[in-house]
């Protein structure tokens, strides 16, 4: 392999394995008086912590890495994994390095996980972000751009100075940056996905939840080159779309076992918050106005968010035909409201198209992974003959 | 709610008893001949539910969760959940939304045989659970109608902001009444909303003094168990109607009879004469068992003297009232309000109000598997308000449809056990 390629992977790699946070106090100690806010999954304004000067940090769960000791007493066997993981990197100090949370509305596991926050670490800044579910700019819009400006104000406090209309415009342009090398690193996998296999790619996308953006997109961008270099040669796979991973994720030997079962992964909402916006966010003019109005026109599809024209799974249906998909996987984590409620919904969208299907669930930190890869194998045989025939 | 169970049973049967069958009968009546009558219908949720609104335009509400917890206590949701199931719904899901889609896979009856009308329109009042989202979007496929979405704002901090009300009142108008407005095929008119939330108002005020009358030792209700019973009316369809105000008026007579006799409330067992404890319950009962559920607690003498599940059509208990020259910043404040809307912090602050309030011996939290608006927490809240209170509290799973999750034998040793520490604790403060 390419020295620099592995040299980039291995850090990705060091990042994804890395449950205390390392990165981020590294980061902080470099000059004094900077901080690090950490946010949940799905979609928080990452660019109102950036502008602030501070680090914006994604806590997307344990994963099969941490062990847990307490975050268990905390919740009913019946409830997702990611909360149990996030009470225990928070109970054993891990946390420490942040200097507060965000929790956006994704569901109510997330939503209630703020009201323990506030519970257990009375002083730490806390805020649950309710996103419109109204998309009307003179509705949901005006709720919006107050919680983004009320927002801005507590980054404000945290980071001790102003954050100036020029700084947010600059942190757009960041992330617009930062978004659109995750999208031509989607474009490029769904084009020759031998060359960048599912482990690779989701450590270097990972590395966003960490790393500052600036040097994520540097990252990305060395690693598409690089990767695009390749010579591994095409093999003779089921193309697949998975959805249902865009909040608890799955542990990576998960995703490396469906590959090795036989199928490329083409496109998924993994990490879907990293690349929320369809398009750019302008980077001129009001810039709050900028990011409210891009949340209303151009966010994802997914789960969480209502859709006004009743038109669910639509977006998958596209997202099979752009990739040239065989079929789609739903893989959701066990419990999880959001993936489970809407996958009936996204089963009819593709049973209309005779699009074929399969389904599975996990938890962050499954490590059987038998039956999924046979599952995963027959399916992908299944569906290979079927595009053949 | 129907008094079917308890009224079958009971040794008294009161007047607000007969009048709430007589309510409820009719309203499925009315259901079954909308189509008839010309009549149209929109289906939506308890919480936040805007009945007044509705009723303004002559539309009737048809609530699916009322529907699923009936369907519950018939032993008809378990074929129901099975049907949903089999149609690909996830085992791990709210088992309310999964009755529901069972019963319209089965022919759409109601819980009372009559058959359920289609709706005109789905009135997704979005107020304090995620999953509501998920189930109007999945009827929508079913009846191919239009939606009214609300999206009314969670209350982190426990408080209703400005902004808060001017989002609710701003989607009320562009939203919400205007698509009302095209179902109905009549105009929004303010004087008669007005009316209506003033008749509310009224019947809220002595649904309050009936909540409160638990203050009273012996309690005159079980604020629970036979909490669920009151909550019918006001939490449904018949919130700023006269029959609701009627029915209010005659249960807190009823009720103010029972003060003055001493008398305990009355149970599917009978009169509860005995009151070895009194309890503050957080969470939704289970409804398949909910018979044999209240004989646990019966049976140990527990009388309930407040309850959660009793604030999520309102927390009128905290001093709110539809207010007729407000009429739609209030239906604002009432949708925000309500409890599952509210917090953890402000949900452990009114348990905690509670217990002191109430005089509580003790508290129990039914954490239901379906539900994680309500359970999400509940370990913690369970911790805090031992902490606050000094007052011990149980813990108990179950769920509220699916009768795979009632372990009889489990809860009720739980609640065996949990009342004799609550008995030992007693001796020892006597002793000590
Ligand atoms: S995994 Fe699903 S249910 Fe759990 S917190 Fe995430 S979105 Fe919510
Ligand atoms: S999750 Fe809870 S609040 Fe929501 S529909 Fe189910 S039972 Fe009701």
């Amino acid at each position: 392999m390419n020295p620099e390629l592995e040299q980039i992977l291995s850090r990705a790699q060091t990042l994804y394995e890395d449950v205390d946070y390392k990165a981020v106090a590294e980061w902080k100690s470099y000059a004094p008086g900077r901080r690090a806010i950490g946010y949940l999954p799905i979609y928080v304004p990452r660019e109102l912590i950036h502008a602030a000067g501070m680090l914006p940090v994604g806590i997307f769960g344990g994963g099969d890495r941490l062990e847990i000791i307490r975050g268990d007493a905390y919740f009913q066997s019946y409830i997702c994994h990611i909360p149990r993981s996030t009470i225990e990197l928070a109970l054993s100090g891990r946390l420490d390095v942040l200097d507060g949370m965000l929790f956006p509305s994704i569901c109510d596991v997330i939503r209630n996980l703020s009201g323990m926050w506030t519970m257990l670490f009375p002083g730490r800044y806390v805020r649950y972000v309710d996103l419109p579910q109204n998309y009307d700019a003179q509705v949901g819009g005006e709720f919006w751009r107050r919680e983004l400006t009320a927002i801005r104000d507590d980054m404000t406090r945290l980071a001790g100075g102003a954050i100036a209309d020029q700084s947010l415009r600059n942190s757009i342009r960041i992330y617009n940056q930062n978004r659109l090398a995750i999208r031509e690193l989607y474009q490029a996998r769904s084009e020759a996905p031998w060359l960048y296999p599912i482990s690779q790619v989701y450590a270097v996308l990972r590395a966003g939840a960490v790393l500052p953006p600036e040097e994520h997109t540097t990252m990305l961008r060395r690693y598409l080159e690089m990767a695009s270099q390749g010579s591994s040669l095409p093999e003779d796979r089921s193309r697949v779309v998975l959805t249902g991973m865009f909040c608890e994720q799955p542990p990576l030997a998960l995703l490396i076992t469906l590959e090795r079962a036989g199928c490329w992964i083409v496109n998924d909402d993994l990490l879907l918050g990293l690349r929320w916006f369809t398009g750019e966010i302008p980077e001129e003019g009001d810039a709050i106005e900028n990011l409210a109005q891009a949340y209303l026109t151009q966010s994802v599809a997914t789960a969480s968010c209502y859709a006004p024209d009743g038109q669910r799974g639509r977006w998958l249906v596209d997202a099979v035909r752009q990739n040239r998909a065989d079929g789609v996987i739903f893989c959701a984590p066990s419990f999880c409201d959001p993936a489970l409620l809407e996958q009936p919904m996204l089963v009819a969208a593709l049973e209309r198209e005779h699009i074929p299907h399969t389904q599975f669930k996990y938890s962050e930190d499954t490590g059987q992974f038998a039956v999924i890869r046979e599952q995963a194998g027959t399916f992908s045989d299944s569906i290979r003959l079927w595009s053949e025939a | 709610m129907t008094r079917d169970t308890v009224q079958e049973s009971a040794a008294q049967k009161e007047r607000s008893m007969v009048l709430q069958k007589q309510l409820i009968g009719d309203y499925y009546e009315s259901l079954g001949h909308a189509r008839e009558a010309g009549r149209r219908v929109v289906s939506t949720f308890v919480p936040g539910n805007l009945t007044e609104l509705l009723r303004s335009f002559d539309l009737l509400p048809i609530l699916p969760e009322i529907n699923a917890l009936q369907s519950g206590m018939r032993k008809l949701s378990a074929n129901y959940i099975a049907e949903a199931e089999k149609q690909g719904h996830s085992e791990d899901v709210c088992t309310y939304v999964k009755c529901d889609i069972g019963m319209l896979k089965s022919g759409n009856v109601g819980p009372t045989g009559v058959k359920l009308p289609t709706p005109d329109l789905l009135l997704l009042s979005y107020t304090g659970c995620f999953t509501f989202l998920k189930w109007f979007e999945l009827l929508r496929q079913e009846y191919q109608c239009p939606v009214a979405m609300l999206h009314v704002p969670y209350l982190a901090n426990g408080r209703i902001e400005r902004h808060h009300v001017d989002y609710v009142v701003q989607q009320l108008r562009t939203e919400v009444i205007p698509k009302l407005e095209q179902v109905s095929g009549r105009r929004y008119d303010e004087a008669r909303l007005s009316e209506m939330l003033a008749l509310s108002a009224k019947a809220e005020d002595d649904f309050v003094w009936v909540l409160e009358s638990a203050k009273n030792i012996p309690s005159p209700i079980d604020a629970y168990f036979g909490g669920v019973y009151y909550i019918g009316p006001i939490f449904t369809a018949f919130r700023g109607t006269s029959e609701g105000v009627e029915y209010y008026r005659v249960l807190r007579e009823e009720i103010a009879e029972r003060i003055r006799s001493g008398l305990g409330p009355i149970t599917p067992e009978g009169a509860m004469e005995s009151q070895r404890y009194r309890l503050v319950v957080e969470g939704p009962p289970n409804w398949t068992s909910f018979r044999e559920f209240w004989k646990m607690f019966y049976d140990e003498g527990a009388v309930v003297v407040a309850s959660s599940y009793t604030k999520v059509g309102g927390l009128y208990d905290r001093g709110f009232r539809h207010d007729p020259n407000r009429p739609l910043e209030s239906l604002a404040e009432y949708c925000l309000g309500c409890y599952t809307n509210l917090g953890l912090p402000a949900r452990v602050d009114l348990l905690e109000r509670y217990i002191r309030e109430y005089r509580a011996d003790g508290f129990m939290i039914n954490s239901v598997k379906s539900c994680n608006s309500f359970s999400v927490g509940q370990l913690l809240m369970l911790r805090q308000l031992e902490q606050r209170t000094g007052v011990p509290g149980g813990f108990i799973e179950s769920d509220l449809v699916d009768p795979r999750y009632f372990s009889t034998a489990n809860i009720k040793n739980r609640i065996e056990s949990y009342m004799q520490m609550l008995a030992q604790r007693r001796v020892a403060e006597v002793t000590a």
